[in-house]
């Protein structure tokens, strides 16, 4: 019986490197046959956008999405977990999150990387501000709802 | 006791300070107890807290609802629902 997988959480300003983040889950393995990725990039909303401003809650973020994480851990047969979120200017092109799942079999890496990115999106403490093109300060991006749809739906039906 | 309360985005821009150190009066007793007093503490309250419903908030950095009890708490955080990801 292995020992339970630690995910790797990390909140930073500055870019990461998204093909040394899965070799940094695989290097020098052989049980694990799938590994998906998921990176979230900041858009330019058709011309309109020069940048998005990344708000947190410094110590409340590393605390929340390693709850997510390990969360994932144990309900899926996970054998390894990164998950990277940005702060501060980011602009369009550029990576604002990172959420990589290694596991034996796709489905487990799939799931889990599906409900990290749900959960994340409606209970992580990030606050988005757009800047405009134009030089006008485009405000604060408002939540989607679909987005905290999308997170119940991983809700047991006890809960 | 005092109690740290921090804020973020548009519930900090609109009450004009990212955090502060306060001493709660006697008979606020839960969140929803604290959102009605800060509300009464000036415009830029008022402004912030004006729909307390939307407002999202964590106790000691973690998530809590409106009907929480913040005996005890040392940090108490207010802000909009969140947009990471």
């Amino acid at each position: 019986m292995s020992a339970v997988l630690v995910p790797t959480v990390r909140i930073q300003r500055q870019d990461f490197d998204v093909a040394a983040e899965i070799a940094g889950l695989t290097q020098g393995r052989a049980d694990i046959g799938a590994v998906v990725t998921f990176s979230g990039l900041c858009r330019d909303e058709q011309g309109a956008l020069s940048a998005l401003e990344l708000e947190h809650y410094p110590g409340m973020a590393e605390a929340e999405i390693g709850r997510i994480a390990t969360e994932a851990v144990q309900r899926w047969p996970l054998q390894g977990l990164t998950v990277i979120h940005r702060h501060g200017k980011v602009r369009p092109g550029e990576n604002i999150v990172l959420v990589v799942a290694a596991s034996a079999h796709r489905q487990a890496a799939f799931e889990a990387a599906n409900f990290l990115m749900d959960y994340l999106k409606s209970r992580a403490p990030f606050w988005k501000k757009e800047h405009r093109t134009d030089g006008s300060e485009g405000g604060w991006v408002e939540a989607k709802e679909a987005d905290a749809q999308a997170a119940g739906r991983w809700k047991s039906p006890s809960e | 006791m005092t109690t740290r309360l921090i804020y973020f985005a548009w519930v900090r821009e609109r009450i004009g300070m990212p955090e502060e150190d306060v001493e709660l009066p006697a008979g606020i007793d839960t969140v929803a107890d604290l959102l009605r007093w800060l509300q009464s503490r000036g415009e830029g309250y008022e402004h912030a807290l004006q729909y307390p419903d939307v407002i999202r908030v964590a106790i000691n950095q973690e998530h809590v609802d409106h009907r929480e009890k913040i005996s005890g708490a040392r940090e108490i955080a207010l802000f909009p629902p969140m947009t990471g990801g």
